[in-house]
């Protein structure tokens, strides 16, 4: 046992460097532009714009058929095979979980610009604003606040799921835990110790989500 | 100033309007009144184009309009002309009330920040919100929020405003606050035809009544003609109806 203790104190950092240089990193890179794609998709399927909006549907469709780990094999194993090459593993995996994350974001946004309501919109048309600036001033500031617990939930599932970038050889947390594993033959302790370290960053995005709700309660006079 | 005339509207097969003609004075105060269902709110929206009419013709400061295609240019330069004070307030829920009467200031008219707000702040008094300014519509009373909005509509500089039933949904204790600065503009004679259910203050503030049912107006006068000789059969029954409830 004491061998045990020793073992997850030396690997502690070890598994903590490339969670904190490339899961996080991974996550959030990965997350920003999934909510770029997600406000756009969203935008054109509320506007209901011919051709774009069908485009999407056809890509939401696509990314919630089909599984994660099978996007990301095809994107870096499949790719290759016609002609298109990854300059690292790393901006794959951003691509994949960029394009994986703003599928599901694109619908929770959708509904929540559903959710504010039409009245506003109106008001908008006779103050003499146009449709665009009335989504960009009006209701899409109030439906990214209500969209914001759903969001960090899927920021939160990113987190755990950068780990699937281990099978791109995305040298991230589990992929290092791997390597350790292979030297010390410890998997009960060391898949433990991940696990734990999984934990310890999903429950500081949780605080994250705390106060980034609060911040946006205070902008429409609500008390959190 | 404006007239309109012909004005149809089917709504999923129900023809919520059925050839309704208004015509209206600068400076003159209408009120539309009849039950619920009979297109009095339809109408209103139908000229401000918040709803396409099926046909019908507007004559605004002179010039004719086809309400059923009317340019996306034209609607834009109907619309800066006239205010609108809807039932439900529909102020921006992201916005303090300041902000609400400066936004279309500042987007569409393309004021400096400076002049919008100088401007709000005295439409803000007009209305006695003044000392609210930084409030957002959650933390406002009903009276409140539409006294806002009626202020977001006053500082466009509107030739007529149109109110779709302004107190419907305010507490009986809120609604005088909201009648009161609706009576001070008909004092300084601005145009207004409001969609309302409150016969006394219809009766109180209006030049002229106009009376729907079913799509049709079926009577249109003077607040005495309207309330104390009413002609026809509907208009009585109506009247009587309320005065018993």
């Amino acid at each position: 046992m004491e061998h045990a203790v020793e073992i997850f104190v030396s690997s502690f950092t070890r598994i903590l460097i490339p969670g904190i240089l490339v899961s996080i990193p991974l996550t959030l890179i990965s997350f920003f532009f999934a909510l770029v794609i997600a406000v756009i998709v969203a935008m054109i399927r509320y506007a209901n714009i011919k051709v774009l909006s069908e485009i999407c549907k056809f890509y939401v469709w696509v990314i919630r058929g089909t599984p994660l780990l099978v996007q990301l094999f095809f994107m870096y194993y499949g790719l290759p095979k016609i002609g298109v090459f990854w300059s690292s593993p790393f901006i794959c995996a951003v691509v994949v979980f960029a394009l994986n994350e703003g599928a599901y974001a694109s619908e929770t946004i959708r509904g929540a610009l559903n959710s504010v309501p039409d009245g506003q919109i109106e008001a908008g048309y006779c103050v003499g604003m146009n449709f665009v600036q009335i989504m960009l001033r009006i209701v899409l500031p109030q439906a990214l606040r209500a969209a914001v617990p759903a969001l960090m939930n899927g920021l939160i599932g990113m987190v755990k799921d950068t780990s699937l970038a281990s099978n791109i050889t995305v040298t991230e947390m589990l992929f290092q835990t791997k390597t350790i594993i292979t030297t010390t033959y410890e998997p009960f302790i060391l898949y433990i110790e991940v696990a734990l370290i999984y934990l310890i960053f999903s429950t500081v995005l949780s605080r994250v989500q705390v106060i980034v709700e609060k911040k946006m309660n205070a902008q429409v006079g609500k008390a959190s | 100033m404006i007239k309109v005339r012909n004005v149809t509207k089917k709504i999923d097969n129900l023809e919520v309007l059925k050839g309704v003609d208004l015509s209206i004075e600068k400076g003159q105060v209408i009120s539309v009144i009849g039950p619920s269902g009979s297109g009095k709110t339809t109408l209103l929206r139908c000229m401000n184009y918040l709803t396409v009419a099926d046909t019908g013709e507007m004559e605004f400061d002179g010039v004719s309009y086809d309400m059923a295609k009317t340019s996306k240019k034209d609607i834009e330069a109907i619309r800066k002309k006239t205010g609108f004070v809807f039932q439900s307030y529909n102020l921006f829920l992201n916005k303090t009330a300041l902000e609400n009467v400066t936004e279309g200031l500042i987007v569409a008219r393309k004021m400096s920040k400076d002049k919008a707000k100088e401007i709000a702040m005295s439409a803000l008094r007009k209305v006695g919100m003044e000392d609210r300014t930084n409030h957002y519509p959650s933390q406002l009373s009903g009276g409140q929020q539409q006294r806002v909005a009626i202020a977001r509509a006053l500082a466009l500089n509107p030739e007529i405003i149109y109110f779709d039933e302004p107190t419907s949904a305010l507490d009986p204790e809120l609604i005088g606050e909201v009648n009161n600065v609706i009576k001070e503009l008909a004092n300084e004679k601005m145009t207004m035809i409001i969609v309302t259910h409150e016969m006394n203050f219809a009766r109180s503030v209006s030049d002229k009544i106009m009376f729907m049912d079913e799509g049709r107006v079926i009577e249109e006068g003077t607040p005495d003609e309207i309330f104390n000789h009413p002609k026809e059969k509907r208009v009585k029954e109506f009247l009587e109806a309320i005065i018993r409830s």
